[in-house]
């Protein structure tokens, strides 16, 4: 049996000024079939104005195990959020 | 469109079981890299599975007519209609990748007639009432169905589940469309209609599975955030929203047994005939033969492009041999 | 019959036809992805084909419509040519009618878009994109094919050889072509046929595929005279309104 396409990661700019976002997966011998496959497959209602592919398995994430270390430290750094600030109501929009 | 018989492996109760159940219970989703018990993997796998398979092998009835549509616009609107089902199981297949299988295997398992597919994708479509009958009743109870999983705790599952309630909003109108242009046509195209839900309706109503009653799946599935109601709830929704629909076109929903209950807000109805369900469970079914025929057939057939393609991209990657 | 409604009718017949073969691939075609790139294809083709029946029943003004075009002609009054109705062999045969028609079908796009009539050129400055992305693709494709594994190479090949009489229909000319030039409605066909050339030379090179040197001809189809296939396309394709005449679907 031959060899399965490899998987790609597609990701969508919705409208100008959006960033891209991602939409799904789907399988293609390269980059550039990969490319038209999305097109075909993910923009069949006028989705997008600009497409990203991605190879699945080049794409590096957090493992989850980590998640705490990784991400509960920036949990107490309240002051970073402009909510933590009293600004008096008189005093204006700022 | 649908997944039926969901099967669910045993529980287990260790510390990351715990865990895991906590996070289901507040509603925090399950996402491919995480721990999950191996009966969640397996029953995901299996679910998600026939729900794609469903979604290709449903291409078939309704591509019978894609050739032989009325009209111009007919036909457009049913080529998108099931060229979106390929797209859907496209989806789906994707989503049960990240469960560590890949979508050959899968196939594989479909074509040994190892995995299911909805019992309902085993009905031939006869005329082109059955077209109308499809869209309006099988992808209203498909919808029924879809509609839950789109909560669902996986959530390669939830996101595929989205997209595709997204994509099949037009699919039942597009059915409730073609059976009110017969209805109102001639007597032939009337009749037509009718025998379509003749036809249609006991196989529709067996899309939602067994009754609660003999269903002894469903409880783990539930417990795992992977189905959020039970077949019989679905079932009386699906006759409650469908026999108003089928008055107002003029249509005999065949069922002697039906009438309204007042006390329970709903429809008191017959019971689909559950033998005639297993058998084409089993593969004893008007088209099971056929409809996998034309799946292998497709999958046979298209192994030297698929093979071809593959080749040539690996020669465009190869290093250039330094001789 | 009036040279633009002809004209309107052979190019409304290529893309029915085509779309037809095409839509035929619908849950059958060698993976998921390719599928739903021929559904499109498909739904481009049958758009287009209502935009060159409106016109053609417009100039033509006997109240016909576009669905009545399509579905009540017989096999003579068809005018499309005898490459669109070829069968769906394999895939590759359906690739290869893809891309030589695509390979006639945008150039003769590009000139319509600067067409002097209105209707024309709206309606090709609008379809011409779908048509390149057509071609891009379908391009793309024999290449990839032409140039990959063994068997593809052959299938490809095999494809080639059989379709390649049939293009001598896309090109063939007769006075309806020389009357629709000379009112500057349709291009010149010779610069349709030089494109054609020029394009199918250099793509099937790169794919490593021979044009087959035969002098066999296959023309007839924009007169009506078309292949045995042609009778079972509209046989099957017309049956419903034949068989219930003036139900409206």
């Amino acid at each position: 049996m031959s060899k399965e396409w490899p998987l790609w990661e597609v990701f969508i700019r919705g409208q100008h000024g959006l960033s891209h976002r991602h939409v799904g997966s789907l399988h293609a011998p390269d980059a550039e079939m990969a490319m038209k496959n999305a097109r075909d497959v993910y923009t069949r209602r006028n989705e997008g104005v600009s497409i990203w592919v991605v190879e699945s398995a080049k794409i590096t994430a957090s493992n989850p195990d980590e998640a705490g270390a990784m991400f509960e430290p920036s949990e107490s750094k309240v002051y970073r959020h402009p909510t933590f600030f009293d600004i008096p109501k008189e005093v204006g929009a700022m | 469109m649908y997944a039926q018989l969901v099967e669910s492996g045993k529980a287990e109760t260790s510390e990351q079981d715990v865990a895991f159940q906590k996070r289901i219970d507040d509603g925090i989703r399950i996402e491919p890299k995480d721990w999950m018990p191996e009966g969640y993997r397996k029953t995901l796998i299996r679910q998600i599975g026939q729900h794609a398979h469903s979604e290709i092998v449903g291409q078939l009835p309704e591509g019978n007519w894609i050739t032989r549509a009325p009209t111009l616009q007919r036909k457009a609107i049913l080529l998108a209609k099931v060229q979106d089902e390929a797209g859907h199981g496209l989806y789906l297949y994707c989503a049960a990748e990240t469960l560590g299988i890949s979508r050959d295997e899968m196939t594989e398992q479909l074509l040994a007639g190892k995995a299911k597919y909805s019992s309902i994708f085993n009905y031939p479509t006869l005329t082109w009432a059955d077209i109308g009958a499809i869209g309006w009743l099988v992808d209203g109870a498909a919808i029924m169905n879809q509609v839950p999983l789109q909560r669902c705790s996986y959530g390669p599952y939830s996101r595929a589940m989205i997209r595709i309630c997204k994509e099949e909003s037009f699919h039942q109108r597009q059915g409730f469309d073609i059976m009110r242009a017969l209805v109102e046509g001639t007597e032939d195209q009337k009749a037509m209609a009718q025998d379509a839900l003749n036809r249609w309706w006991w196989p529709s109503l067996m899309m939602f599975g067994p009754s609660d009653k003999d269903s002894v799946h469903s409880e783990q599935s539930m417990r795992w955030g992977i189905k959020q109601n039970t077949n019989d709830e679905l079932r009386q929704k699906f006759v409650d929203q469908t026999v108003p629909q089928a008055e107002w076109l003029g249509l005999t929903v065949p069922d002697s047994e039906l009438s309204w209950n007042e006390e329970k807000g709903g429809y008191d109805f017959g019971e689909p005939d559950w033998n005639e369900f297993m058998e084409v469970i089993k593969g004893n079914g008007p088209c099971n033969r056929e409809r996998l025929e034309a799946r292998q057939k497709a999958w046979d057939d298209g192994a030297w492009f698929r093979e071809g393609l593959m080749a040539h991209a690996e020669k465009q990657s190869a290093p250039i041999a330094a001789e | 019959m009036d040279a633009f409604v002809t004209f309107c009718l052979r190019m409304g017949d290529n893309a029915l036809i085509l779309g037809q073969r095409t839509a035929e691939w619908c849950g059958h075609a060698p993976v998921l992805e390719e599928d739903i790139a021929f559904a499109n294809m498909g739904l481009d083709l049958i758009g287009q084909t209502q935009l060159w029946y409106g016109l053609a029943a417009e100039a033509e003004g006997k109240g016909r419509t576009p669905d009545d075009l399509a579905f009540l002609r017989p096999e003579r009054q068809f005018l499309n040519s005898l490459l669109v109705e070829q069968p769906n062999t394999d895939f590759g045969h359906a690739l290869m009618r893809q891309y030589l028609f695509d390979a006639w079908h945008l150039p003769m796009q590009e000139e319509l878009a600067k067409s002097s009539h209105e209707g024309v050129r709206g309606l090709a400055q609008k379809t011409v994109k779908e048509v390149r992305y057509h071609l891009d693709r379908s391009r793309d494709l024999i290449v990839r094919l032409g140039d990959g594994s063994e068997e593809s190479h052959k299938r490809m090949q095999d494809a080639l050889d059989w379709l390649w009489p049939f293009t001598a229909d896309l090109l063939a000319t007769d006075e309806v072509d020389a009357q629709m030039a000379d009112e500057g409605i349709a291009p010149v066909p010779a610069l349709i046929a030089k494109a054609f050339d020029a394009e199918t030379q250099a793509t099937l090179a790169r794919a490593t595929l021979t044009i087959p040197e035969t002098r066999l001809r296959r023309t007839g189809g924009r007169d009506g005279i078309h292949t045995e296939h042609m009778g079972y396309i509209l046989a099957e394709m017309q049956s419903l309104q034949r068989t219930y005449p003036g139900a409206r679907w």
